[in-house]
């Protein structure tokens, strides 16, 4: 059969059975949006190709399945270099298809050409510049395999205009051949004994979960290892939902802005067992004071977290899902053959904990509305399989720490590279992805005008997500740290509570839109937003201001240090 | 050159594709690794070229290093040898300044370094020596009296040394993620 290699592009995209893509045509792509027309595989046309990417990762999170977005050369090409690097920091499985100007003038500074192979070769796991019609199949298919495969990752295939209109010879590859690309999967038995063995010494343990047991789909495993072994579960930013909140062993979220009980647990640990997570900064705070006398068994499928950071004493390398089975079996064994630890003084120490020291914040009756009141209002008058999409900010936090995530894949966010603007795109991509499920994101109000632009796709698309912006009228995280580390010293932070009129900019997308100033509004105005489900819905909740986000770990100092809210801290001065 | 060993060489197998280098290159810089020097040379199979990378051992852990280009898709198979149990080959042009009175001088240098004299100027010439790194050091501060005009070394490239007894020739895994 002849094909042009753009006609071969979406018949390799059918093939890898893609149903949906993100996107927005322009001269170089024009050959591929062509037989689109005919392609069974949906489009949503975006407003901002940076939307097209966010989606993409949106319908990824949700699914597991890979998101797609196809734009076109230079300045398309350079909006989606965002959403590149953000999948990439997040493990996650992207297929970007750009544009290109004809392989024939590559080099003379055409018009709307840029180096994108270039440009995106540090934020993509692999990228290919298609030279040859002929070579359209092999590239789709090895770039699905790369992007699903091992350690997920976005990728991106450059497509010259004159190759998508070379006529070529289909042939659907058999398999994929990539002598240098062959990621390990079963973790080395030795050093599964080894873990379990160590696992059966240990009197602090704990279960550091990380964004890797998603991506391994390896909840279920998860829950069986820690209902085998007893041992406590942290969920990092990247991992909420990984491990039910509402299960007796969760201690929730770490980190930076994670709560005492689950930054103390680690710190005080004399083994951590991390699985798919990767010490990363905000997690550990100043690495050399991070849990100072705790052995570590890591647990990933990219070799090269082990070792990157913190030395583990049994590394392991392979898929979680797949190591963690062993390992069950492995605890099992050992057990069968000795008496298992009691880490009851440490759970009681835990408990302790976290009743001394609950996340705290107090909604005045007649007072400014919390942000806080709001996402805990949210969180109980929508289903518990609710998928959350969040910005980055204050917002993000409170919503990571408060949110009770009972499901795996109902929280999408932006972690490694904290991308302001990915909450509205995002949630129509997962919506798009699980179109049965009810999907809100949590925005801030510096966020939400990054991006907002996509709520007029979700309405011509009739994607029903639902907007939550805490509009403090601030970039309220960088407030946050110029108050606490910069003498309260405020430099371009504020923003305005009504500048924009979200609830007219809103409708003026094709949304329904509401205004929340109290407390009793807040949740009327929930309820009429759920039963919307032909459009989008925006709340514009007007929120303190004030408020600030605790526990904290300032940058830079030791987890020993956490600073609790000093309006609730036990041994703090009255603020 | 001289003194304690502190580098790394690496022998890389690379898929023989467009980019390959800057791949490389980019990963370098990118998490802050140093080369001191890189060879880029065909092998005896046309789908594969080798590079010798030396690696500065006081920028990175040579395991980062290598899980890391172990990651790019192209990147087939890494070698790390070590410096005491490796050939290792370099080739270097010197241009020296030679009046008519230091030529015999630098002539009997170079016949003792097995060294080519590969043109003559009126008052210089271009010497080419290949050999050890470091004997291509002690050419050039034997030269360096006479006047060095301009120098250029290749880099070098390197095979382990040959089991007279067995050579510690680690492959690093072949996997990436
Ligand atoms: C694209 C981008 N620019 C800047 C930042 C730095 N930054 C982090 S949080 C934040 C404030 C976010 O403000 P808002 O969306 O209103 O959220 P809030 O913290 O007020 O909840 C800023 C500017 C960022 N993370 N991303
Ligand atoms: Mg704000």
């Amino acid at each position: 059969m002849k094909l042009t290699g753009a006609q071969a592009l979406i018949k390799s995209l059918e093939q890898e059975q893609v149903e949906v893509m993100f996107g927005l045509p322009g001269g170089a792509i024009l050959p591929v949006y062509d037989p689109l027309i005919e392609s069974s595989i949906r489009h949503v046309l975006v407003r901002h190709e940076q939307g097209a990417g966010h989606m993409a990762e949106g319908y990824a999170h949700a699914t597991g399945r890979p998101g797609v977005a196809m734009v076109t050369s230079g300045p398309a090409a350079t909006n989606v270099v965002t959403p590149l690097c953000d999948a990439y920091m997040d493990s996650i499985p992207l297929v970007v298809i750009t544009g290109q100007v004809p392989y024939a003038v590559i080099g003379t500074d055409a018009f709307q050409e840029c180096d994108t192979v270039g440009i995106t070769m540090p934020v993509t796991k692999h990228n290919w510049l298609v030279t040859d019609a002929q070579d359209v199949p092999r590239i789709v298919r090895e770039a699905f395999h790369v992007a699903t495969t091992g350690r997920p990752g976005p990728v991106l295939i450059d497509m010259p205009k004159d190759v998508s209109n070379q006529m070529m010879d289909w042939e659907w590859p058999e398999q994929v051949d990539l002598p240098g690309y062959k990621p390990t999967l079963k973790g080395h038995a030795k050093q599964i004994k080894d873990a379990a063995r160590l696992m059966g010494e240990a009197r602090q343990p704990v279960l550091y979960v990380g964004g890797g047991i998603l991506k391994a789909r390896a909840a279920e495993a998860l829950r069986e290892l820690a209902e085998l072994t007893g041992f406590p579960v942290v969920t990092t930013l990247m991992a909420r939902g990984a491990f039910p909140d509402d299960h007796p062993l969760c201690l929730g979220m770490p980190g930076m802005h994670g709560n005492f009980t689950a930054i103390t647990a680690m710190q005080q640990s004399d083994l951590l067992i991390a699985l798919g997570s990767r010490f990363d900064d905000r997690v550990t705070g100043k690495l050399d004071g991070f849990a100072p006398d705790a052995k570590i068994i890591h647990v990933d499928i990219d070799p090269a977290e082990l070792g990157k950071v913190r030395r583990p004493d049994v590394p392991i390398v392979g898929d979680c899902r797949v190591v963690i089975e062993e390992l069950v079996k492995a605890v099992r064994a050992e057990k069968a053959k000795k008496a298992w630890p009691d880490i009851d003084p440490w759970m009681r120490q835990l408990r302790e904990w976290q009743e001394r020291y609950p996340l705290v914040y107090e909604q005045i009756e007649d007072g400014p509305l919390k942000p806080q009141y709001v996402i805990d209002t949210l969180r109980d008058n929508t289903p518990d399989d609710t998928i959350v999409a969040s910005g980055v900010g204050q917002h993000q936090m409170w919503t990571a720490q408060r949110w009770k995530f009972n499901h795996p894949y109902t929280w999408v966010n932006s972690g490694g590279l904290g991308t302001m603007g990915f909450a509205v795109p995002a949630a129509i991509g997962a919506k798009v992805g699980k179109p049965e499920r009810m999907v809100w994101a949590v925005d801030g109000d510096g966020c939400f005008q990054m991006t907002a632009q996509e709520l007029v796709t979700a309405s011509a698309e009739r994607i029903p997500v639902k907007v939550a912006i805490l509009n403090n009228a601030y970039l309220g995280m960088v407030r946050q740290w110029q108050e606490m580390f910069y003498e309260e010293r405020y430099s371009e932070v504020y923003l305005s509570p009504d500048l924009p009129d979200y609830v007219k900019w809103a409708e003026a997308m094709g949304c329904v839109a509401f205004r929340v100033d109290t407390p009793e509004d807040v949740e009327p105005t929930i309820q009429k937003a759920n039963e919307v489900d032909d459009r989008p819905v925006v709340i514009d909740f007007h929120t303190d201001f004030r408020e600030k986000v605790y526990p904290m770990i300032a940058a830079g100092t030791s987890n020993d240090q956490v600073i609790l809210d000093p309006a609730h801290d036990p041994y703090a001065a009255g603020h | 050159m001289n003194g304690p060993v502190q580098h790394h060489i690496l022998s890389v197998l690379v898929e023989n594709k467009f980019g390959v280098l800057s791949r490389v290159s980019g990963l370098f810089a990118r998490r802050g690794f140093n080369i001191v020097s890189l060879a880029v040379s065909p092998t005896e199979d046309e789908r594969f070229s080798r590079m010798t990378i030396v690696v500065d051992a006081e920028s990175a852990p040579l395991e980062q290093v290598t899980k890391q280009l172990n990651k790019l898709v192209p990147v087939i198979k890494i070698v790390e040898l070590a410096p005491a149990e490796a050939v290792e080959r370099e080739l270097m042009l010197v241009t020296v300044k030679a009046t008519a009175d230091a030529r015999s001088q630098i002539t009997e240098l170079a016949s003792i370094f097995e060294a080519k004299i590969d043109d003559v100027g009126y008052e210089s010439m271009t010497i080419m020596v290949a050999g050890a790194p470091t004997k291509l050091d002690a050419m050039t501060d034997l030269l360096q009296p006479f006047g060095i005009v301009e120098l250029q070394r290749t880099g070098r490239i390197a095979l382990p040394k040959l089991a007279r007894r067995p050579a510690r020739l680690r492959a690093v895994r072949t996997r990436s993620a």
